[in-house]
């Protein structure tokens, strides 16, 4: 207590503020870095959950960059992206953009947007399971079927399975898109819009000019949130396939279901930790290389 | 106690209160707690609380707690539990996860004075003898399941069948009677129902492998041997069923066993523990077979087995109410409750294939399937699953031969178990 009391103001703010910034400091080394940390040591030692840890180097990575498997798996979680991120960029920006210039009802249209984004996940993939099984249960097959067309394979199918997963998760992010798109395009000032009339540029040159520049903060936060989210996927995969996870033949299988399926199915926890340390690099990577594109020059 | 309790309650609410402090005290200070863990399961939980009461009036001194996870946490939690020194004192395991359990020392073993080798060997099914390590045993199970028939008896009235298959053959003609098509050709109802995923791969590997002439592995299980003739032969008639006969499709109504509730499905294979959950099923009326026999009459079942075993957790006086509980979880009055409750068979013969069982409608096909019934052991249950699940779906969907499909299924099947034992 004597030394505090010998500090000046200022290195006494300091220490305050040092005390302070602690708590978050100890709360991300306990609870994010020293689990991270520990993930990457992990990834070199072979353990079951039971036994003792033992080193293996890097027979981990070797064995997995050997696999057909994570290949397969890591194309389709690419496949999750590539076809995620611009598809529900561009309709939620569509439904925004629209949806800003509709009075009637405007509050009910937009609640109803954000609905799906509300409901849990695992209800909406056990639904949608549902509503993509054959005949005598399914709702689009039966739908199908009423009018004498050939039933859909849907999850069946190792082509078409994928996208069937795909589309409800999308369709379930869609409403958080749609209202930070509307943020985004509410906070545009209107002097810009009303310039740009005076001037006589019509819509779609003011859409181009004013409207998408100015939302680049806005896209770049959502392009970066929606990447992570589609690179991650699991929930929508896991419970729409769990009598075949992954499947068929691995067709729907994303990363994070593999290293589910590693380490607590196999109960492989080294191998399932080298699997995260791929994942979390490649997010990371993901991630930097859009915020930089991105940036503003 | 009880009449301490009444004395203070008549004097004074601080009394009642300082009683029932000294009530609580005693108590713990002579009884044994200990924890035991399953996964939920409703009709096992309730055989366990029923069998917790039974032991507790035995031994007021020992008090039992069952915790019970989700099935998909199960494994993981008590993964995690017990080598943190958190978990059950009492647990129960599948059979397959034995080898893990002991080679990181988290079970013990049991004394062979209270459990004596030889009259384990002498009592219970031969299948329990891989339970034993060093000339002790680990753990021991109160029932074993094995796989059987269901049919629909109202779908078979309806299509004027008299009784369940005999014979492959038999179930290929009784199925295509029972399948109903709508309008355009798609399935309503199946004849069977299919799908590797739920018991089926059992099926395949212990059963139709070894109909067809085959082994589906060597004797110790670490080498795959299906891949010949007989393999696909016994794959080629499986995947038969939906692409020549049309009288299944796989993964009907999302799940077999919901095929076979709804009515939509005329018979379905499952094992013993799913007699509890459609007895439970209004307007469904169903009967049991055994598994239909071989071309050449052969007669086969898979059987698979939960065991209790004492943790390492469990010490002192811990370890003793914890052994005496196990063996009341062995006794033949437990592995009748356990019948009468869930409907898995006693582990011992003597009080399984007894009369009365063989006799009995529902059990009795199990029972006689247990005589003859193989146990495959597994490194990685689901993992194995997984390549048999792939190799029928290569050839549903891609058109593959089942010779291809095998083939491939075995290297892999093989360099999971190389990797496991190796």
């Amino acid at each position: 207590m004597f030394g505090y009391k010998s500090l000046s103001i200022k290195q006494k703010q300091v220490v305050w503020a040092w005390g302070f910034l602690a708590l978050p400091v100890v709360f991300y080394s306990v609870i994010r870095f020293y689990p991270t940390f520990g993930a990457v040591l992990l990834s070199f030692q072979e353990w079951n959950l039971l036994g003792g840890k033992t080193w293996n180097g890097i027979e981990n990575y070797q064995k997995l960059f050997a696999d057909p498997v994570f290949w397969k798996v890591f194309g389709n979680t690419f496949l999750y992206l590539i076809l995620g991120t611009p598809i529900s960029l561009l309709v939620s920006f569509i439904i925004a953009y629209n949806l800003d210039k509709v009075r009637f009802m405007h509050g009910t249209i937009r609640a109803l947007y954000f609905l799906p984004f509300m409901t849990s996940t695992v209800a909406m993939a056990w639904l949608w399971r549902w509503f993509y099984q054959p005949v005598p249960i399914g709702l689009f097959n039966n739908m199908l079927a009423a009018i004498s067309i050939p039933q859909f394979p849907f999850l069946k199918s190792t082509f078409w399975a994928l996208p069937s997963i795909w589309a409800p998760a999308v369709w379930a992010g869609l409403g958080f898109q749609v209202i930070i798109f509307m943020a985004g395009i509410r906070a545009i000032p209107n002097t810009y819009y009303e310039a740009a009339r005076i001037d006589g540029v019509g819509p779609w040159t003011i859409l181009r000019e004013i409207t998408l520049p100015l939302l680049k903060p806005t896209i770049v936060f959502l392009v970066v949130f929606s990447s992570i989210g589609f690179l991650r996927i699991f929930d929508q995969v896991f419970n729409m396939t769990t009598n075949d996870p992954g499947g068929p033949l691995n067709a729907t299988k994303p990363l994070v279901l593999m290293i589910y399926d590693t380490a607590f199915n196999a109960f492989d926890m080294g191998y399932a930790a080298a699997q995260t340390v791929v994942l979390f690099t490649v997010l990371l990577v993901v991630s930097l290389v859009q915020l930089r594109i991105m940036r503003d020059k | 106690m009880k009449i301490l309790n009444k004395k203070f309650w008549k004097n004074s609410v601080t009394g009642l209160a300082a009683g029932a402090v000294f009530a609580m005290g005693t108590a713990a200070a002579n009884a044994v707690e200990i924890e035991y863990w399953q996964y939920f399961f409703e009709a096992r939980v309730n055989a366990v609380d029923i069998l917790i009461e039974n032991f507790e009036a035995a031994n007021p001194d020992i008090t039992v707690i069952q915790t019970t996870f989700p099935y998909a946490d199960y494994r993981t939690k008590v993964a995690a539990s017990i080598p943190a020194g958190q978990g059950p004192d009492v647990v129960q395991l599948f059979y397959g996860w034995l080898n893990d359990y002991v080679d990181a020392d988290l079970i013990r073993p049991l004394p062979t004075d209270m459990f004596p080798p030889e009259q384990i060997e002498a009592e219970f099914f031969p299948m329990v003898q891989a339970m034993k390590r060093d000339g002790a045993y680990m753990a021991l199970p109160t029932a074993v399941r094995a796989l059987a028939l269901f049919y629909n008896k109202r779908l078979f009235e309806e299509a004027g069948i008299e009784a369940p298959p005999e014979t492959l053959d038999e179930l290929v003609d009784i199925a295509a009677a029972l399948t109903k098509r709508d309008g355009s050709g798609n399935i309503t109802q199946v004849g069977i129902t299919t799908g590797m995923n739920a018991q089926d791969h059992h099926w395949w590997r212990e059963v139709l492998v070894r109909q067809f002439g085959g082994s589906p592995y060597t004797d110790d299980y670490k080498t795959v041997t299906y891949n010949d003739a007989s393999g696909i032969a016994a794959l080629q008639w499986y995947a038969d069923l939906e692409t020549t006969h049309g009288v299944t499709q796989s993964g009907v109504m999302d799940e077999p066993q919901a095929a076979f509730k709804a009515g939509r499905a005329g018979m379905h294979i499952d094992g013993s523990f799913r007699i509890g959950a459609l007895n439970s099923t209004r307007g469904l009326e169903w009967g049991v077979a055994e598994l239909p026999a071989g071309p050449d009459g052969m007669r086969s079942n898979y059987s698979s087995y939960w065991v209790n075993a004492v943790t390492s957790k469990a010490e002192g006086e811990k370890q003793e109410a914890a052994l005496k509980f196990m063996a009341y979880l062995t006794s033949d009055e437990a592995m009748q409750i356990w019948l009468e409750t869930v409907g898995e068979l006693p582990a011992k013969p003597t009080a399984a294939l007894t009369d009365a069982n063989k006799a009995d409608p529902v059990f009795g096909p199990f029972v006689e399937g247990l005589g003859y019934a193989r146990t495959t052991i597994f490194a990685n249950e689901s993992g194995q699953r997984q390549v048999i699940m792939d190799a029928l779906q290569r050839i549903l969907l891609e058109d593959a031969s089942a010779e291809t499909a095998l083939g491939e299924a075995a290297a892999t099947e093989q360099a999971l178990l190389d990797e496991y034992y190796n």
